[in-house]
Parts: C-alpha cells; sequence; structure tokens
C-alpha cells in the first residue's frame, strides 16, 4: 500500500549540457537531455522509464542520484527540495537514495573484497565497531541469496548475475527508500534475468522500497512496474498504470515502441507500426511536438503548438490527438 | 525444387584447446541439423552455449586455437569441410555470408561506404570499379537508406547505428548468397530500429530466396522471424524443431524453463519462474547431461550418461532421457 | 594451420624472450643476482674498486694472454681490478636506479592521481607543468641540472627524479580518467564517499598495476641515464666505481684493443636493462586481465 504523499517528485525537471566548441569554448548548441519532465514515485511502488537513446532515461536517472545536477526545474525527496539540501541533507539523501547498474563486471572495484564492497556505504555514514558491520554485512549476503563464504572472495570469483545480487546487496546496506535501477538485467543470460528480477520484487514487497526501473525491455518493465513513463527526445510522451500503458498505449511513439516489441509466441500478431526515419539529434530537436516528423497521424498543428500531459481514458499524454 | 536440404550439419563437433594441450573447451559436441533453402532457423543459447562457435565453423572462421574434430558440413550438397582454404574463399561472401553483431566493427572506417558495400562484387564477381559503385547505390536502395547517391561517399562514422547495420546487410546480400548467418544482429539496435530492421531481413528473404540462420539469445527474434529453432546449451544441441511445436509444447526442461522465465506482456505481474543456479563452465562441464544440475526432472542416469539424439518427428530431435513434451505453464 | 611452424614459432619466442612457462625465469634471475651482487660487494670483491696499482695497469680478462686470475676481468688505466668496480658499480646502479624509479614513481603517481580524478584547475596546473617538464630533453635537462647543483649519489637520484616523475603523471592521469567513468566508482559517489576516500580506496589499487609496470620499465632508462651522465662525467663523482664511468674511462683505451674496459660495463648495462624491460613486459600481461585471455 501507497501513503498518499509521493516519495520522490520532479517538476519540469531539466538538464541541458552545452556543447562547446573552439579554443575559447563558445557554446555552440545546447543538447535538451532531459527537457520538462514530471513524475513522482510512490513509496513502495516501481515506476519504469522506457525509451531509446537519447530519450533521456540515462540523464534522468542521473539526476534522481546527483550525480548532475539539473539546470532547471526542482526534484523533491519526502517533500524536500534537493536544492536546498546543505551538505548533511546531502548525506542524507544518498543513504535513502541508491542504484544498481548495468553491467555487473563493471560495478565492483575488482581490488575489494565483496565484503568491503557490501559495507562501504554503511562504513561511510555510519560509525559502527567491526562486529555489528559483519554482521549487517552477513544478513545482505543472505539476503540476496549468496553463500555465507562469499564475503572473503574477490568479484572475478563470482559470475555475472551473482555479482548482480553483490551490487543489490549493496544498495541496500544502507537501508534506502528508492532505489535506482538501470537496465539491472541487460547484461545478463537469459535464465538468471528471472532470477534476479523475482529477487527485486521480493525484496520490495519485503522492505517497502520503491524503484525507479529503467530498462528497454518492454515486457520485464510491464512486468516489474505499476506505473510506466515513455520518454521521447528527452521529454515523458505518456504516463499511467502499467498494465493500462501496456495493452492500450495512446500515443502514437508508445504505440510504435510496443507495437515493435518481439512476440513471445510465433503466432501472436502484432500491428506493424513501422516509424519512418531516425530518432533526431537532442541537439537540435523538432519545433512544437517532437514526436511529428515520424508520426503516422501528423496534424499540421503539430508542428505549430506543443502538445502537454494531460489526462486521457485514466492516463498521461501528450498528443494533439486527444 | 530439390528436397535436399540447403544447409546440413552432422555430428558437428569443434574443440578449442589450449596451447599446451592441456584444456580442451568442447564449444561445439556433435550438433546436427539441416536447413532448407528460403526458410530461417534460430540458434537459441545463452553465453558459452557455442552458438557463435557453430556460426564460425559452418564458414570456417575459427581461431587457430579451434579445431573442428569430427561431424560433416552440406552446403548445397558439398562437403564444406572437405574444402581448401582459397575454395573456402570463394564461398565466404559468395554463396554464404555473415552479418555480426556491432556494425561499427564490421565497418572499416578509412573507407567510403561505395567502397565497401562494392567489395565484395569486385573481388568475386570482377565488376569493373564505376560499374560496382552504381550497384552499390542499388543495393543501398534495397536496404532502404534514405538517398543513397549522397550515403554512398559517406563514411561510417557519419551514419546512425541503424544505418550502418542496414550497409552491413547491403554488404552481406551484394553477390546475392543463398545463406546468410546473422550473430545478433539486432542487439546493439533500438526497439523501433530493430523491428525496421527485421521486416528488412524478411522482405529480403522472399526477394531472394535467402535461408536465414539467427544466432540470438533473444526467443523474441526466434518467434517473430524462424520457421525452425535449435536450442543449444553447453555446446550441445538439446532440442531443434518446428519453431510453433518447440514454443507451444517444449520436449526439453531447458528450452521449457527459458520459455516460463521471460516475462511476458499481458501476463501482468505474476511471479517469473525462474531456472536456479548458473551456466556450466565449459572447461568443467557437469558430468552426463549439461543440464542436469539445473533440471527440474533429473534422474540418476542424467548424472551418469549423456542423453543421445532422440527424433521426435520429421526434423525434430531433442536430447533428453526425459523428453515429453509438455505445454509451458 | 600448419602445426609444426606455429610450434617453432611458439619457441623461438619463448626464447627470445627468456620465459620458460610464461614466467620470466631468466630476466628475474638475472636481477636477482644484480641486487645479490650489490649488496654483498664488498664481501664478493677480490680487490678495492677505489685503489690501483699502477704496476698492473691494463691486463686483458683472464682467459687471454696476458691475463692472470688475480685479475679475473683485468684491470683499468689505473691498475684497478675491472670484477670489483663492476660489482661495486652494480651497488650503484642499483640503488641509484631503484631509488629514482621509487621516489619518482610515488610523485608521478599521486599528482596523476589528483590530476585526473579532480579535474579542473588542479588538472591544468599539473599538466602545464609536466608538459612543460617533458618538452625538455631529459638528457640535457638533466646535465644541466647536474652542472647547476654538482655531482654526487643524492644528487643523481634527485635529478632522475625531477626528470622522470612526469612519465608517471601523465600515464596514470590517462588511467584515472577512463577508471573515473566506471560504474564502481560512480556507486561509491552514490554511496556518499568522499574523493579522498575515492581515490585511496577505488582509485589509486587499479593504477598500482600500471605504475608498476611503468616502474620497471623505467628502470631501464633510469639506469641508462645514470650511466650516461656518469660517462659525461656529471654523475657519480670518481673515484666510485659507476659502470657508465667505467665506459668514459674505458673509451681512451679502445683504439689500443682493451676492450674489456668498455664492453664488461656495457654487457653489464644491457643485461640490467633487458631484464627490467622483459620483467615489466611479463608484469604488463600478467597484471592486466584482460590481456591475459591472449
Amino acid at each position: 500500500m501507497s501513503t498518499d504523499s509521493p516519495l520522490l517528485e520532479a517538476r519540469d525537471l531539466t538538464k541541458h549540457f552545452p556543447v562547446r566548441r573552439g579554443l575559447l569554448a563558445r557554446t555552440l548548441g545546447l543538447v535538451r537531455a532531459v527537457d520538462g519532465v514530471t513524475f513522482s514515485i510512490g513509496q513502495g511502488r516501481t515506476l519504469g522509464l522506457v525509451g531509446e537513446s537519447g530519450c533521456g532515461k540515462t540523464t534522468t536517472a542521473k539526476l534522481v542520484l546527483r550525480l548532475e545536477e539539473p539546470t532547471g526545474g526542482s526534484l523533491r525527496f519526502d517533500g524536500r527540495d534537493l536544492a536546498s539540501l546543505d551538505n548533511g541533507g546531502v548525506a542524507k539523501y544518498r543513504r535513502s537514495v541508491q542504484a544498481v547498474f548495468q553491467d555487473p563486471f563493471a560495478s565492483l572495484n575488482p581490488r575489494m573484497r565483496i565484503d568491503a564492497i557490501i559495507a562501504e556505504p554503511l562504513t561511510t555514514h555510519e560509525r559502527l565497531d567491526r562486529d555489528e558491520v559483519a554482521r549487517r554485512v552477513a544478513r545482505l549476503i543472505d539476503l540476496v541469496g549468496l553463500p555465507e563464504r562469499a564475503a572473503k572472495l574477490f568479484p572475478h570469483e563470482f559470475s555475472g548475475g551473482q555479482r548482480q545480487r553483490i551490487a543489490i546487496a549493496r544498495a541496500l546496506s544502507l537501508s534506502p527508500r528508492l532505489v535506482v535501477l538501470d537496465e539491472p538485467v541487460s547484461a545478463l543470460d537469459v535464465s538468471i534475468r528471472a532470477q534476479i528480477l523475482n529477487l527485486l520484487r521480493d525484496l520490495q514487497a519485503q522492505l517497502g522500497l520503491s524503484y525507479l526501473f529503467i530498462t528497454h525491455d518492454l515486457a520485464a518493465v510491464a512486468h516489474m512496474s505499476h506505473t510506466i513513463a515513455v520518454m521521447y527526445l528527452g521529454q515523458i510522451v505518456e504516463m499511467g498504470d502499467a498494465a493500462t500503458i501496456a495493452s492500450r498505449p495512446k500515443h502514437p511513439y508508445t504505440q510504435a515502441l510496443f507495437a515493435a516489441a518481439l512476440p513471445s509466441h510465433p503466432s501472436e500478431q502484432r500491428e506493424e507500426l513501422v516509424l519512418t526515419g531516425e530518432v533526431p539529434s537532442p541537439l537540435n530537436p523538432p519545433i512544437a511536438c517532437r514526436f511529428h516528423p515520424r508520426c503516422p497521424h501528423a496534424m499540421p498543428s503539430c508542428a505549430i503548438h506543443t502538445p502537454v500531459l494531460r489526462e486521457v481514458n485514466g492516463r498521461l499524454v501528450s498528443c494533439h490527438l486527444y | 525444387m530439390s528436397d535436399a536440404p540447403l544447409l546440413e550439419l552432422r555430428g558437428l563437433s569443434t574443440h578449442y584447446v589450449s596451447a599446451r594441450g592441456t584444456r580442451v573447451v568442447r564449444a561445439v559436441d556433435d550438433v546436427s541439423l539441416s536447413l532448407a533453402a528460403g526458410s530461417t532457423l534460430g540458434i537459441v543459447g545463452e553465453s558459452g552455449s557455442g552458438k557463435s562457435t557453430l556460426a564460425l565453423t559452418i564458414l570456417r572462421l575459427l581461431p587457430p586455437a579451434a579445431r573442428i574434430t569430427g561431424g560433416e558440413i552440406r552446403f548445397e550438397g558439398e562437403d564444406l569441410l572437405a574444402k581448401s582454404d582459397g575454395e573456402m574463399r570463394r564461398i565466404r561472401g559468395k554463396r554464404i555470408a555473415m552479418i555480426l553483431q556491432d556494425p561499427m566493427a564490421s565497418l572499416n572506417p578509412l573507407f567510403t561506404i561505395g567502397d565497401q558495400v562494392s567489395e565484395p562484387l569486385r573481388v568475386h564477381e570482377g565488376v569493373g570499379r564505376r560499374r560496382a559503385w552504381s550497384r552499390a547505390r542499388d543495393l543501398m536502395k534495397a536496404v532502404r537508406i534514405p538517398a543513397p547517391e549522397t550515403r554512398v561517399g559517406e563514411y561510417p562514422h557519419q551514419m546512425s547505428g541503424g544505418m550502418r547495420q542496414r550497409i552491413v546487410g547491403a554488404i552481406a546480400i551484394s553477390c546475392a548468397p543463398r545463406l546468410l548467418i546473422a550473430d545478433e544482429p539486432t542487439t546493439s539496435l533500438d526497439l523501433t530500429i530493430q523491428a525496421q530492421y527485421l521486416n528488412l531481413l524478411k522482405e529480403l528473404q522472399r526477394q531472394h530466396q535467402l535461408a536465414l540462420i539467427f544466432i540470438t539469445h533473444n526467443l523474441g527474434i526466434v518467434a517473430k522471424m524462424c520457421d525452425q529453432v535449435a536450442v543449444m546449451y553447453a555446446g550441445r544441441l538439446v532440442e531443434w524443431g518446428p519453431v510453433t511445436r518447440i514454443f507451444d509444447a517444449p520436449a526439453h526442461p531447458y528450452t521449457r524453463a527459458l520459455l516460463e522465465s521471460i516475462p511476458r506482456m499481458g501476463d501482468g505481474r505474476a511471479r517469473l519462474t525462474a531456472i536456479e543456479g548458473q551456466p556450466p563452465d565449459l572447461a568443467a562441464p557437469p558430468p552426463g547431461c549439461a543440464f542436469h544440475p539445473r533440471c527440474p526432472k533429473a534422474i540418476a542416469q542424467c548424472r551418469e550418461q549423456a542423453p543421445p539424439e532422440t527424433s521426435l518427428g520429421p526434423r525434430h530431435t531433442v536430447r533428453c532421457w526425459l523428453p515429453g513434451p509438455a505445454p509451458v505453464g | 594451420m600448419n602445426g609444426s611452424r606455429s610450434a617453432t614459432l611458439t619457441v623461438a619466442w619463448r626464447l627470445a624472450t627468456f620465459r620458460s612457462e610464461g614466467f620470466p625465469t631468466i630476466p628475474l634471475a638475472i636481477l636477482g643476482l644484480l641486487l645479490f651482487v650489490a649488496v654483498f660487494a664488498n664481501v664478493l670483491a677480490p680487490h678495492d674498486p677505489e685503489v690501483g696499482r699502477l704496476g698492473e695497469r691494463f691486463h686483458p680478462p683472464f682467459w687471454q694472454q696476458g691475463g692472470s686470475e688475480t685479475y679475473l676481468l683485468g684491470t683499468d688505466h689505473l691498475g684497478r681490478d675491472v670484477l670489483s668496480r663492476l660489482l661495486f658499480g652494480a651497488r650503484v646502479s642499483i640503488v641509484v636506479g631503484f631509488t629514482a624509479v621509487i621516489v619518482a614513481g610515488i610523485i608521478g603517481t599521486a599528482l596523476g592521481i589528483l590530476s585526473g580524478y579532480l579535474g579542473g584547475w588542479v588538472d591544468q596546473v599539473i599538466m602545464r607543468f609536466t608538459d612543460t617538464w617533458l618538452a625538455l630533453p631529459a638528457l640535457t635537462f638533466a646535465i644541466f641540472l647536474a652542472a647547476v647543483v654538482g655531482p654526487s649519489e643524492m644528487n643523481i637520484v634527485i635529478i632522475l627524479v625531477v626528470v622522470y616523475w612526469t612519465r608517471y603523471a601523465r600515464v596514470i592521469r590517462g588511467e584515472v580518467l577512463s577508471l573515473k567513468e566506471r560504474d564502481f566508482v560512480r556507486l561509491a559517489i552514490v554511496a556518499g564517499c568522499s574523493k579522498w576516500t575515492i581515490m585511496k580506496r577505488h582509485i589509486l589499487p587499479n593504477v598500482l598495476n600500471s605504475a608498476i609496470v611503468l616502474g620497471t620499465l623505467m628502470l631501464g632508462v633510469v639506469v641508462v641515464t645514470e650511466a650516461a651522465l656518469s660517462f659525461l662525467g656529471v654523475g657519480v663523482p670518481p673515484p666510485k666505481p659507476a659502470w657508465g664511468l667505467m665506459l668514459a674511462d674505458g673509451k681512451k683505451g679502445l683504439m689500443a684493443g682493451y676492450w674489456w674496459l668498455t664492453v664488461l660495463p656495457g654487457c653489464c648495462i644491457m643485461l640490467m636493462v633487458l631484464s627490467a624491460n622483459l620483467l615489466g613486459d611479463w608484469l604488463r600481461v600478467k597484471l592486466d586481465p584482460q590481456l591475459r585471455q591472449l
């Protein structure tokens, strides 16, 4: 059950990267990586973020993790604006928001033992004696389904799936409230993915975690998320309940995306909605509706007036068709 | 139209031998299957299953550490293993073509697109430079590259990932091969680009009577594109047969477990059925049937002896002591 | 693939790099021997390396006509025993070489890490400094410094450190730049670690390999530089034996046919540098998990 006030709230979140060239570093243009994005994640809920290359989902993750600072808009955690946090507040934020990244082979320092890796967030924020740390690490190792003896080993002695479990254990060491999952299973073998996805689901139920789940795998996102947000060129074009969006997408891009998803059975017929052209560069997004050059339903007004996210049939869509 | 298959593999085995001959990795172990002209086969497996090695074996492009230790490869009735290096060179690119996963690595950054697309034509058919370039333009049109007249003079870095993969496709079909082997061709592409690309491959297949072999870990590609599927595990072919039959009622426990573990759209948030354990280490595979440590149906015999190939019908085989085609749960 | 041809090439390659079973036994043995000799020079040397007997000048090595067993490798123009001078010279080369390499390594690695990880003006300042430094030809610079501060063993070490720390800084900085982008460093930031903790716990251990490999390769360079300085007369001051100095002194005797005065110290320098390079090459492959697959 989620309480009423959202855990994380993004309002008009914006991140522009200036493109500099030349000896004097003149600003040539702006990469509008994230452009006015608004969403919220409730306690114990999962928001799935989908989109293709250049849509801004990775940058959004970095903004939430404070690996980048926004150039506009606001990010609120537990009601408090992140921009207004002092050093103590930032430290507290870091305790509450952790991450699991895509590549299990790059996420762990090859020169550290597993118990040191898992304990790192713990020892950074709290002053605990060695026994207490060891106790907590042992509990976390057990929580993610790894054997006790894993503690003294090095990352290279584990497989990809096991390393992801270690990364999850580390992310949980400070009992965070929100975990950003950036393609957590994409680099794993197919037969291992289900194990990890199940583990993440179980942990969510057990610990009341919220997830920001970023992936390009539509079936996985529909499976894991309560809410799905579809991004295109830095903006959210459709957002709503996961089952609704997956079965009855309204935005032409979402429809094309889900139509492009691979079937799970040879006899599954999918309506062919092939888009023309390539994804434009975020340096020069199209005017007004960013999708209009490729949209099969484009109307003259699409190139003039920017559509806004408004409620249609139980979800938010940004399209002039509605 | 003859009934003889276009490609036939019989008991094919490829082993990697370490420098001092101490470690032998059986990357491909006694694989037998066949492929008819114009049809599509999907070879499915995870990392270490041997699927990529199998593709390289067919084209005899193996690294020096690998040795083909047994079996036959019959292509259009000819035994490829008996061919000399020169004869194989004339086959590669002309009668059998290959597409790899990373288009940027497949294209030479220093040569123009036109040079690279026309290269097979000039090598295999001795076409002159000017004519080869004009045929290159036609090929690029066939793979739906917009404005091929301008693109022909450009360089790979000036194109997007999806377009580069199409160029690689154009190079592959330039000499009208009978068989195209695609090793994870869409893994690096976005979803909508992948859809466009797969449709293109289907179109080319129809136009040119091309047989396709897809090497992939993605069962979705198999469901969309393939007539037959071959499932590999630890170097062995554990199941091979018509795609609908295998998706409906897989006979091998690994195939079934794989199908059940993949999230399906429309299944809501039901719990996935995961496969326990880890994929095996090919240097020290489990005795008997390599899948037995993770198999829910394993019996004592599975630990002791590797199961032989059992036929379940025409062009449908399975390697299991307890094969029982049963519908996916 | 022709099996026997590749086998022959493998054997040839192994011999060329003095490897048996991949382990560089011969380079390590040579370096070990040099180290041993350097430490126990005063026990091993049959004569005093600095005092000569003018009546015994220019004895050739014992296997030649006119040689004797008292002076196994002959004597130089001052009647000093070449073997003893070689043994004590090893001490100089080893001490100067290792000290310079280690100190330059520490300074260069530290600055490389700071420069690479902190970026910004720290990086700019350190890098401009390094660039300027690197623009000066090492040997000329060393000679200049030696002329300014005067020759002594300590000064030579300092000069070598000053000239060569920049090699480390450059290389390590490059590694740090790519390490910085790795996921586990990002996750350490997400976990709340301070910059210093990250540099100490995540960056340093992962650049140590490169630093060590670079160190073994620099050993050769440093030894040759020291020899060159000594050869030019601005290195370790006489009568202390240094191989470079022996080369300089022996140069005059070449025309007269006193080959052992130059060839023998030259061989010692060559052996030390070659062993250090081979060791560094082996270490580089061994410590890099990716290359190990090859």
